[in-house]
């Protein structure tokens, strides 16, 4: 099929799934939805596959028959058909998981909650393979309006409603900082097409207009992505949604952040009259490094589990950015990968962490522990996942740590170590938790009293009735999340493709040649760089066994003679955690100090 | 009339992130949510003003007899409205169920989640 | 933080954004100056497609996959208000008492409720030529049948809106659109393609397939509206504690 089928058929499918399961559902038993929604999963990852080999440049699909100049058109190089890929793989692994994890609304609402997962589907597809930026922005709010509702969806607790609010309050808010930017870039070049903005810039010097604009309309992605100081709302909503939804939230949504970032900028403000690489260098470096620091710092004062790996997800995200900060083919290649492989890795444990919740109504690590003994299994795979997390090779997130540490290294040798701590510590925190839920590793944890921070007891069980046997889909989906992993690490072609597409993507004149013709690429960048690695090497499985190993050694640390932090230190933590209050406000003057923060640092550097 | 319609748009953004930070009612924050976007409406709109122009609707005028405002802006504005509205809708559906379990809606109140 | 530190760190923020973006707005090109090429473009684009209002072709011709988008963003609010304000597992529902209202209220309300639902209609059905189209129309369509609410009570709105019909038909508008997305796909091989044909200019069936995507969209904004509203509604009116009346709160 052409690739001008197969890109709207991406989008189409799961919108179409919506609709179907949202009527059907109405007379169909819970099994039919199941069914229902699955082959729409199945198909849209089918579509999905297919266009991956047509993505060697860009694939194009002008909408409506209309030209870039006029209407929108999709494009896909391989980094977005590949993320889109991997979201649809998430989705069919969450619509798997939840067969029958969740106690649904029956009766005439049975296909409301697979309708909305697969409306989720649609917007983040959408955003990953849209080359518009008005477009983006209606698919970013179509992601943001139902995983609100998703977040949400226990309404006998107050606490994911509070979280859900802060969520739809900050994302909403900061799409709207967004537009704002979208209308400055019109006004200037009056275009929304990406690849005909980058060009619109080009006739003009950079000035203030573009260094705003640049900044609003980066602030819906930052916020998404969780970039600190816009990450609040994260952990309170990760901490909060339903597993099933954690899985896609953590696993894909905050990493289109970083797409859309990276996307953004090397379509539209990469060339003359837009940022300059060495002040997107530096200032995201600089932001990716805070991002890492503070997200490990974080996660390792977690007891709530799902609070604890949406931390983590923080402290990879800022590694994320460090990799696309690098503005390379190579850095940008290893961050690809390192997100796949990342979304596997932290669905896999978000799916596990909902056995737990499943059986003992609590995510709550000194709460649980050692009472997880008899689920072995379960023990296991937390293990291989915290170890996953922690970049072990031959796992994915190894595979892609490496690289990326390779590409940072070469300008800034300090930065493979942030990379090694900021694993070592996520994945060593993960590892705790495990030894002390799944073995009853080390002293029973004495209570915390006063301090500032979220239990995971008393959780609304998201199931009900009489006790029944762990439904086997539970274990088996992260299981096979796992191996995805492993996959991701051990088959060459992958990170091939994968350094292929970052060439392409690194590249803004094949992205205008193929949207806009062969006539507009005359006034981009010049040159392609040389071939960029793509597999294991010596240093990078060595800087994953190290990593790993100083996870196991924090987590045995950690659970046999529990720190006596130094004052200073204790201080310091607690501080942090003080500054992530819940209060609403709170995230928003965080919100507005960044932007304002962001908009001085650009604009001292141009 | 120079720059005040763009600056318009952005005083009404700061406004409305003054309400959300300092806010005390959920609701009322969902009002300034509400601000907030419609400072995008007056920016996308003086964006797309030409002098003179009328509606870009030609049921009743002839194609080039007289200038016309920039269609586009206003089809994204009317865009931006149907997206605002659902989710203030969603956001208040929440707060409705926030109010019947935590009995308040003063997000200085709700301590649920920190740390 | 404390109020206070927050106020300071917001003012502080606030100054620098607003002095970044005053500067910004002064090098933005000038109010009301002529260059617009997207906008002449469209105009362009629309003219060739024969439709008269050029805002709706922009909506639903040039860029109708942003309002495919939309409309999906609108039915997934619809889905979600559905799942958030379901009846929790302590709530019962109790049906809605009957109210006097004045004799002239429900004068009102009878005469005004054809009437706005033949305006909203004809707004619908007139997107492609005048100002208006599937947005406008559909909210004036469901805020018509709402006098009955107004104009007498719950139940009698309760008797002209069937919720089951309202949303069903609510997805098979938001179905009915990216069908004939797909329909441009089989048929011209561009999703979204304007395939119909585009009649005369200024004439109501002119614009192709701009009318039948605006008429679908009036049937999602109505019914999905209707449906919202309907449960906010239930929430306000009919849904109470399990042991407690909703006054006693």
């Amino acid at each position: 099929m052409p690739t001008a089928t197969l890109l709207p058929l991406a989008v189409a499918i799961p919108l179409f799934g919506a609709v179907l399961l949202a009527v059907a559902g109405r007379v169909l038993p819970r099994t039919g939805c199941d069914v229902l929604a699955t082959a729409v999963a199945v198909g849209d990852v089918v579509c999905l596959a297919l266009l991956w080999p047509h993505t060697h440049g860009v694939a194009t699909a002008p909408l409506g028959g209309w030209p870039a100049q006029v209407g929108i058109v999709l494009a896909a190089d391989r980094l977005g058909a590949g993320l889109a890929l991997l979201a649809a793989c998430l989705v069919l692994a969450v619509v798997v998981y939840s067969w029958r994890y969740f106690d649904e609304p029956s009766g005439e609402r049975a296909g409301v909650f697979p309708a909305m997962v697969l409306l989720f589907e649609a917007g983040m597809v959408g955003f990953a393979l849209t080359g518009d930026l008005f477009n983006a922005f209606v698919f970013f709010e179509l992601m943001g309006a139902t995983a609100y509702a998703l977040t949400g969806y226990r309404i006998e607790d107050p606490r994911p409603l509070q979280g859900a609010l802060t969520f739809g309050v900050v994302n909403s808010f900061a799409a709207y900082c967004s537009l704002l930017g979208i209308g400055l870039l019109y006004a200037r070049t009056g275009q929304l097409n990406l690849a005909a903005l980058g060009r619109g810039l080009a006739g003009h010097r950079t000035d203030l207009l573009v260094v705003t604009a640049f900044v609003l309309v980066i602030t819906a992605m930052l916020v998404k992505a969780a970039v600190v100081p816009f990450h609040f709302w994260l952990p309170d909503a990760h901490a909060v949604a339903p597993t099933p939804v954690c899985m896609l939230l953590s696993g894909v949504m905050v990493e289109l952040g970083v797409y859309g970032i990276a996307r953004i900028h090397w379509t539209v403000f990469s060339g003359p009259g837009g940022v300059p690489d060495d002040a997107f260098r530096r200032t995201f470096l600089a932001l990716g490094v805070l991002t890492a620091l503070t997200g490990a710092a974080m996660c390792w004062q977690q007891r709530h589990l799902k609070r604890m790996l949406a931390f983590s997800t923080i402290g990879h995200v800022g590694l994320f950015v460090v990799g696309i900060a690098l503005l390379t083919p190579d850095g940008t290649a290893g961050t690809a990968l390192y997100v796949a492989a990342h979304g596997c890795a932290k669905a896999a444990l978000f799916g596990l962490t909902g056995v737990l919740l499943d059986r003992y109504g609590s995510v709550d690590e000194p709460g649980l522990y050692g009472r997880a003994r008899e689920l072995r299994l379960v023990g296991v795979l937390f293990v291989i996942g915290a170890l996953a997390l922690a970049g072990l090779p031959p796992f994915g997130t190894g595979l892609g740590k490496g690289l990326t540490e390779d590409a940072a290294g070469h300008g800034h040798p300090w930065l493979p170590a942030v990379f090694v701590v900021v694993s070592a510590v996520t994945g060593g925190t993960v590892l705790r938790a495990a030894l002390r839920i799944f073995w009853g590793f080390g002293e029973t944890p004495r209570p915390r009293p006063g301090e500032p921070e979220t239990t995971g007891e008393g959780e609304e069980p998201e199931i009900r009735g009489p006790r029944r046997a762990l439904p086997p889909m539970m274990v088996a989906v992260p299981a096979a999340l796992l191996a995805g992993c492993v996959l991701l690490g051990c088959v060459p072609a992958v990170a091939r493709a994968l350094a292929g597409g970052a060439g392409t993507f690194t590249d803004p004149a094949a992205y205008r040649a193929a949207v806009l013709g062969p006539a507009a690429a005359a006034t981009a960048h010049p040159g392609t760089p040389g071939p960029v690695p793509d597999a294991w090497t010596g240093a990078g499985v060595l800087l994953g066994l190290l990593s790993a190993a100083l996870a196991v050694a924090l987590a045995v640390l950690a659970t046999t003679r529990p720190p006596t932090w130094h004052r200073a230190i204790g201080a310091t933590a607690r501080g942090l955690r003080r500054l992530h209050s819940g209060h609403l406000g709170d995230y928003l003057a965080w919100l507005a100090l960044g932007v304002a923060a962001l908009c001085a640092v650009i604009a001292a550097q141009t | 009339m120079g720059p005040w319609p763009y600056l318009a748009a952005g005083w009404i953004l700061l406004v409305a992130l003054y309400g959300l930070v300092t806010s005390r009612n959920l609701i009322h924050a969902i009002g300034c949510l509400a601000v907030a976007q419609s400072s995008t409406y007056v920016l996308l709109l003086s964006v797309g003003y030409r002098r003179g122009g009328t509606a870009p609707v030609f049921s009743d005028l002839r194609p080039g007899s007289r200038p016309v405002v920039d269609p586009v802006v206003q089809a994204l504005a009317l865009t931006d409205v149907v997206v605002g509205a659902t989710v203030t809708a969603l956001l208040l559906a929440l707060t409705i169920q926030l109010r019947k379990r935590h009995g308040t809606v003063d997000p200085q109140a709700l301590t649920g989640l920190r740390g | 933080m404390s109020a206070r530190a927050r106020l300071l760190m917001f003012a502080a923020a606030a100054i620098v954004i607003g002095v970044f973006y005053g500067v910004a707005s002064a090098e933005t090109p000038s109010f009301g100056r002529a260059s617009h090429p997207y906008g002449d473009r469209a105009v362009a684009a629309s003219l060739a497609h024969r439709t008269a209002n050029v805002v709706s072709s922009v909506n639903f011709d040039i860029r109708a996959f942003d309002t495919l988008g939309e409309e999906s963003i609108l039915f997934g609010t619809v889905l979600g208000a559905t799942l958030l304000l379901r009846l929790a597992r302590d709530e019962r529902r109790r049906p809605a008492a009957s109210e006097r209202v004045l004799p002239t209220t429900r004068l009102f309300g009878v005469i005004w409720l054809p009437v706005a639902l033949v305006v909203g209609v004809y707004i619908v059905a007139h997107g492609q030529l005048s100002p208006g189209g599937g947005f406008q129309g559909g909210v004036v369509l469901a805020t018509a049948l709402h006098l009955g609410y107004i104009a007498a009570d719950y139940r009698v709105l309760e008797k002209v809106r069937p919720l089951a019909v309202l949303d069903v038909a609510d997805s098979l508008a938001a179905g009915a659109f990216t069908a004939m997305g797909l329909a441009g796909l089989a048929a011209a091989g561009a999703f979204l393609k304007n395939v119909l044909p585009l009649g005369t200019f200024n004439e109501i069936t002119s614009g192709g397939t701009v009318p039948l995507l605006n008429a679908a969209v009036g049937v999602e904004v109505a019914s999905g509206v209707i449906v919202l509203l309907a449960h906010f509604l239930d929430q306000a009116v009919e849904i109470t504690g399990n042991d407690e009346p909703e006054e006693a709160r």
